[in-house]
């Protein structure tokens, strides 16, 4: 059996780990919310977004905290850039071609940053803010925990404040309400579709930042399964829904962190869990847990 | 005159199939004289091309003419092919294989032919899809995707997990090399004349009518449920049996094999072809087989004119991506949209441009 201290240890593991997905999952909910698309390459910008950081630093000789800014914003500019190349062009055509040119656009960015990056996985730098170690009895609390913590509420109330007390954040919810009317209403859908991508991917670098130090390396495919793990937060806590996939995030990075502790024998199925719980949900509550909207 | 359109019709009938049987034949010779006299290299080439038709032949029943966008076919093809490796390796090359942990009795002692072990993967193969069909068949759209690729997923981690069945990620090695000319392109011309018929019945008629619109369908009285899983199970046997092939053609196989990276491919091969197009995916197999193999041409190094341009590896892939999301954005209808070729159409082509206005 597990004893009270490993069990707190674990809880704030699983904790640090579903911040990460949360971060990840709320710019697919966003997404999702407004445009109907799983936006497969969200995972793959996170990636890329690992790797400016990790160029700011090696080429350009940045700090990291000159660095990692700015690879977030540059994140940003990526998904945008993403949405007025490729999401655009197809936003009336069928769904399923907008899935499908996401899909093109996941294994584009893969498959370049093979050919970029190489396929090597790279030492991520952990900063000296980040590396040290708190050690309460044996609960041993990592600054980056803590840090990751600060950076997931931070950055979600930011979003949320965005999304309920702005202007864009109201137009942001009538697109996803009704989009046709919010047209004639004479907003932009782009420009308002396009910060959207904006944040969605910023949060989804800052996460991915985090991530990389966590597991201190980068890999040109290391945003797949994060990738589809955040989705199937987004799921779980209702997508379309900021707060929900938030929600879902932290329990997704709970339950798995916690059945590794039970059951280390079943740590190999730990990949498989995510998609296990995503049948399960749409098996059987299909809206998520904060979730309004029936999926289609 | 009903008497006479009927003779017509008939004699039309009849024609065709003349020239089906003779572009059969035509075919046969071809590929007998490429594997007398074609290099080991044309030869497998040739196979490859073989597989990749009947996987996406099978794959665009599921895709394309029931309009289910299904992300599974590496599952389907990575059980079928453990399920025949396991059956075709003999006892003894299995004991030596599962070095970690023993295999699990009864797989410990089968040992069956190739064309047994083939059926029985796309047998077992066929069940896991009629298993997966009920949680897959609750979703529509895109939440049907996410869940079929998350099969797929599934299937790699229990390969990589299941030390005593599938040894884990060791793979299996050693396996015989049965698939060649005969079986692969045996395997892809049934595979696409059972599909053509099936697609031309009324269970196609159907199965058309679920990917244009699911409530009218219903409306009719289509049990859109069971005939979505009808064309996922069909899709998985012969899923299998092609997962089977490959298996015995690369003869080592492991969890890694079968990543979403073979389903990418398949999806171009149908979305090229034009997804609901069989003809479109014949010829999108051949030719996404055979391009990339010219496309190798961009990772060697080359000299052009004294230059010294170093190969870069992976450009085909990225080559691929960009075809897949320009294709959506440009030509969405694909080579074939959802057309499909018949001697009719062919000869009324030809009429018309030997007329000198074709259209």
């Amino acid at each position: 059996m597990i004893d009270t201290a490993s069990l707190i240890q674990q809880l704030i593991n699983g904790l640090s780990l579903g911040c990460l997905y949360g971060l990840i999952a709320i710019g697919y909910t966003m997404v999702y919310g407004i445009l109907r698309l799983i936006n497969f390459a969200h995972g793959d910008v996170m990636m890329v977004g690992c790797y400016f950081a990790f160029y700011g630093i090696l080429m350009f000789s940045l700090p990291w905290w000159a660095s990692f800014p700015t690879a977030i914003v540059l994140t940003a500019m990526l998904g945008v850039l993403i949405d007025r190349g490729a999401y655009r062009p197809v936003r009336n055509a069928p769904r399923i071609s907008a899935l499908i040119t996401a899909i093109g656009v996941s294994f584009l960015l893969e498959n370049l940053g093979l050919v970029i990056f190489g396929g090597r996985p790279k030492a991520f730098y952990r900063p000296e803010i980040f590396s040290g170690i708190h050690i309460f009895g044996e609960v041993r609390i990592l600054d980056l925990h803590i840090w990751t913590g600060i950076l997931a509420v931070v950055i979600f109330f930011a979003i949320y404040q965005i999304i309920y007390r702005t202007r864009m954040g109201r137009a942001m919810r009538c697109i996803a309400h009704d989009m046709e009317t919010t047209r004639l209403m004479g907003v932009d859908l782009n420009r308002i579709i396009a910060y959207t991508f904006a944040i969605g991917s910023a949060a989804a670098a800052a996460g991915g930042i985090m991530w990389a130090m966590r597991y201190p390396q980068i890999n040109p495919l290391m945003g797949i399964l994060p990738g589809l793990k955040a989705f199937v937060a987004a799921v779980l806590g209702g997508i379309g829904n900021v707060s929900g996939a938030m929600l879902g995030g932290l329990l997704l990075g709970l339950i798995e962190i916690l059945l590794v502790a039970a059951r280390p024998d079943l740590a190999g199925y730990r990949d498989a869990l995510a998609f296990g719980i995503l049948i399960l949900i749409l098996l059987f509550r299909p809206t998520g847990l904060l979730g309004e909207r029936l999926p289609e | 005159m009903s008497a006479k359109l009927d003779t017509y019709r008939n004699a039309a009938a009849v024609r065709n199939r003349l020239l089906t049987y003779v572009s059969l034949a035509l075919l046969a010779i071809f590929l007998y004289i490429a594997d007398a006299f074609g290099t080991e290299y044309e030869i497998r080439i040739l196979i490859n091309c073989a597989i990749f038709i009947a996987l996406a032949v099978s794959y665009n029943l599921i895709n394309g003419v029931t309009g289910q966008f299904s992300l599974a076919p590496n599952a389907f093809a990575a059980v079928g092919a453990y399920t025949s490796a396991l059956l075709t390796m003999s006892p003894l090359e299995k004991q030596l294989s599962f070095i970690i942990e023993p295999v699990i009795w009864p797989l410990s002692v089968i040992h069956t032919p190739f064309l047994v072990s083939l059926i029985i993967a796309g047998l077992v193969t066929a069940f896991m899809g009629f298993l997966m069909g009920f949680p897959v068949f609750r979703v529509r759209g895109d939440y049907l995707a996410i869940v079929t690729l998350g099969f797929g997923e599934v299937v790699r981690v229990i390969a990589n997990n299941t030390q005593s069945i599938t040894n884990g990620p060791l793979g299996l090695k050693g396996i015989a090399n049965h698939t060649d000319i005969a079986w692969s392109w045996g395997f892809a011309v049934f595979t696409v004349f059972f599909v053509v018929r099936l697609v031309r019945s009324s269970y196609g008629l159907a199965l058309k009518a679920i990917r244009y619109d699911e409530s009218a369908a219903e409306a009719v009285g289509i049990d859109a449920f069971w005939h979505k899983m009808f064309a996922f199970i069909l899709s998985a046997f012969f899923g299998g049996i092609g997962g089977g092939l490959l298996a015995h053609l690369i003869t080592t196989i492991s969890p890694n094999l079968f990543t979403f990276f073979l389903t990418f491919n398949l999806l171009i091969i149908i979305v090229l072809g034009g997804l609901g197009s069989t003809t479109g995916a014949v010829i999108a197999a051949v030719a996404v087989t055979i391009g990339s193999e010219l496309l190798r041409f961009f990772e060697e190094p080359m000299n052009i004119g004294g230059i010294h341009i170093p190969g870069i590896p992976g450009m085909r892939m990225v080559i691929f991506s960009f075809l897949l999301v320009i294709l959506m954005i440009y030509a969405r209808r694909g080579l074939m949209g959802t057309d499909e070729f018949s001697w009719q159409r062919a000869i009324d082509f030809l009429r018309r441009y030997k007329k000198g206005n074709p259209e």
